[in-house]
């Protein structure tokens, strides 16, 4: 059954979703990624809530204009006017009062939903707006999307895209040093208006699919979770691509196999799914990686300390410490060195004798700040200096 | 209107939005000066999931269960958005984002899967709630406000929600100084022994505490709405915290009550026939005593909080 959802075999409607909810992860992905990097994320989640109203007031305009007021052009059209007002409200309240962006966010997002709420409400009173359906873009519907509907989304998102990877080395400069974009020259404002375009278009485009209230997840998911794979900016931004695209794909594939599964929410558990997975298992950023980090520096500790106490001749008290020692075969289960153990702990011991030395020594400073009780000292310092260090140890009386 | 109409339909609903405006208001305050704002809204998002698996597990929808399970699901919403900063190294904001959308789908998810023909939950009741149903049929006119047995058939929201305005202030009182300083500069709170973190903790839980109290009489447009709009628009009146406070609680009360009498009375008045959403025109209501405070308030300009 998924098998066949993926391959695109479950029928025209599912079809139709499936690429167009795809090409819209892509589209997401990618323009979310310099929003994501320019630390405004949730700027999205007002934009988005901002569309309400428009939706509302359009679907009004074309019935007072003797319309159906279902079709969806005129309603994206009218939720891009509104979601345009919206964000230049946001960037309005930031740039003329003291209020911080968080507040102006909050503000635009609870306000225009409300004012949207309120229309719907006068919707409902009419006769046509009985079967209005708008509440169907709170959450997004795809049962019955058409192919005009699909039409429009691929070419917005396409358009998204290329309009994205155009302005991508600006963009990224500008999220990554605005003070430094202005000094360049660039037009920050401009650049900054032209990404929450984009971002305005992809809420709008996906509004059909995932619904108003969850589209900021497509914006903001896969940018954090290709963030955790790598540092390189651009390739956070294709990943995030790819990372947006499959877990549309597959979600709406999912959600096309049985009738309760609602094609916004499925995909964004996805890309959750995603998330976590790559959370845990990313390399170097990822928490497993972190963890093993953490043991190795952990047993290097415990090795040292312990060779250092075989050297001296001190009883292991720790069990960590004898059984890692153990297992190297460099102690004996009672503690007790063996000969191996004998020569690496006699290393251990000069070791820390010269380290000590060196930290006395103002010449060796930096090398000095290097120490953290378990670094070998020959990585850090030529032999000729170590031999220094050696003669200095010397000529010390004990 | 007569008396008996105005006190049984419209008295319990407006004092109910007013308290419910107040409760969100007060807290929200200190959330815009500490840069928190997006709390209120990452909380009343995952209030949705929290009702739907106390409905599931209860069988039944009913007050406490549900209260519980939205108050259960903020707290562990908070706890996420915090864990996922941390271990990702990210922003607070793409933090909360990746919480809240996730724990609301699932929560759509569930009440899809679950049959809830039966009752009333659905994702429109938790977004608008529903002030205009919190009526008083025991009235019979002003003289039932001092007769105990009409008391008594009051909704049972406006009494939660004056119970929780009433803890909200109470704590406000209590921890005034220490909640101002830390405020204002963590660091040198800290070093006079203001328990900063306790402080913050506490400031989260009754913030949750406001939403999910507010969400069950008048949904969570209004808390976004109430957490932000009034102590923003105080923000731009004033440079004093006191007089700050003081300013958000009347344009709450403003709001709710204007809010609900334009639901309710402005379409009669233009010729309409039916009432539209008193939580909507609440919101829009604080919306635009925002805007008039951005254009005419006398501290609108100055830096902005430092992050």
């Amino acid at each position: 059954m998924l098998v066949d959802a993926l391959f695109l075999q479950m029928g025209y409607n599912a079809t139709l979703v499936t690429l167009g909810a795809g090409l819209l992860g892509f589209a997401a992905g990618i323009s979310g990624t310099f929003l994501f990097l320019r630390n405004r994320a949730l700027l999205s989640d007002a934009i988005s809530h901002a569309t309400l109203p428009g939706v509302a007031l359009a679907f009004l305009l074309m019935v007072a204009l003797g319309g159906d007021g279902r079709s969806l052009p005129g309603l994206l059209a009218g939720s891009a006017v509104s979601a345009l007002l919206g964000l230049l409200c946001v960037n309005a309240l930031v740039r003329h009062t003291r209020l911080n962006e968080d507040a102006a966010i909050g503000a635009v997002l609870s306000v225009f939903f409300g004012f949207g709420v309120v229309l719907l409400t006068v919707i409902q009173t009419l006769p046509q707006g009985r079967q209005a359906g708008l509440e169907s873009f709170l959450l997004g519907s795809t049962a019955a999307m058409l192919w005009a509907d699909a039409l429009i989304i691929a070419g917005g998102g396409a358009a998204v895209v290329v309009l994205a990877l155009l302005f991508r080395r600006p963009f990224l400069l500008v999220a990554f040093d605005a003070a430094y974009a202005r000094a360049r020259g660039l037009p920050v404002a401009r650049l900054d208006l032209l990404m929450m375009g984009l971002v305005m278009a992809i809420t709008v485009v996906g509004l059909k699919i995932v619904g108003l209230i969850l589209v900021v997840a497509l914006l903001i998911v896969p940018p954090v979770t290709a963030r955790l794979w790598t540092d390189v900016a651009a390739r956070v931004v294709w990943l995030s691509g790819i990372f947006g695209a499959s877990a549309a794909y597959v979600g709406a594939a999912i959600s096309a196999t049985a009738p309760d599964l609602p094609t916004g929410p499925i995909i964004v558990l996805v890309s959750f799914v995603v998330f976590v997975v790559s959370l845990l298992l990313a390399p170097s950023r990822g928490v497993l990686a972190a963890w093993l980090r953490y043991r190795r520096f952990q047993k290097r500790i415990h090795i040292r300390q312990g060779l250092l106490a075989l050297a001296q001749g001190h009883p292991i008290y720790e069990r960590l410490t004898l059984r890692l020692l153990v297992a190297a075969g460099w102690a004996r289960g009672d503690g007790v060195a063996t000969d191996d153990g004998m020569g690496y702990a006699a290393r251990a011991l000069r070791d820390e004798a010269r380290w000590t030395a060196l930290r006395t020594d103002n010449r060796f400073e930096a090398a000095a700040a290097m120490y953290d009780g378990v670094r070998d000292i020959d990585t850090v310092l030529t032999s000729d200096q170590i031999a220094e260090i050696d003669r200095r140890i010397a000529e010390t009386p004990a | 209107m007569s008396g008996f109409e105005f006190v049984a339909l419209s008295l319990p609903p407006m004092v109910i939005g007013v308290l419910a405006a107040i409760a969100c208001a007060l807290p929200g305050n200190f959330l815009v000066l500490r840069r928190q704002a997006l709390i209120g809204d990452a909380i009343s998002h995952v209030v949705l999931p929290g009702i739907v698996v106390a409905f599931l597990l209860t069988g039944m929808v009913s007050t406490w269960p549900m209260m519980i399970g939205a108050g259960g699901a903020a707290i562990v919403s908070v706890l996420l958005i915090e864990a996922i900063r941390r271990l990702a190294r990210i922003e607070a904001g793409a933090a909360m984002g990746v919480v809240f959308t996730a724990m609301f789908a699932g929560g759509v998810l569930l009440l899809e899967q679950t049959d809830t023909s039966s009752v009333h939950l659905d994702v429109e009741h938790a977004l608008y709630g529903n002030l205009e149903s919190l009526i008083w049929l025991d009235a019979a006119g002003w003289g039932s406000l001092v007769d105990p047995v009409a008391l008594a058939g009051l909704p049972p929201e406006l009494l939660r929600m004056a119970v929780v305005a009433c803890v909200i202030v109470a704590f406000l009182l209590v921890f005034w100084r220490g909640l101002k300083i830390s405020t204002f500069d963590e660091g040198f709170a800290r070093s006079v022994g203001v328990p900063v973190r306790l402080i913050g903790g506490l400031l989260v839980v009754l913030s949750a505490l406001a939403a999910v109290a507010a969400f069950d009489a008048v949904g969570s447009i209004i808390v976004i709405a109430m957490f932000i709009c009034p102590p923003a628009a105080a923000r731009l009146m004033t440079d004093r915290l006191e007089i700050q406070v003081a300013w958000s609680v009347g344009f709450a009360t403003l709001s709710a009550v204007a809010g609900y009498v334009l639901a309710g009375y402005g379409p009669l008045w233009i010729g309409f026939e039916n009432a539209v959403s008193a939580a909507g025109m609440i919101a829009t209501v604080s919306g635009l005593v925002l805007a008039v405070a951005a254009i005419f308030g006398p501290h609108r300009k100055g830096a902005q909080l430092p992050r």
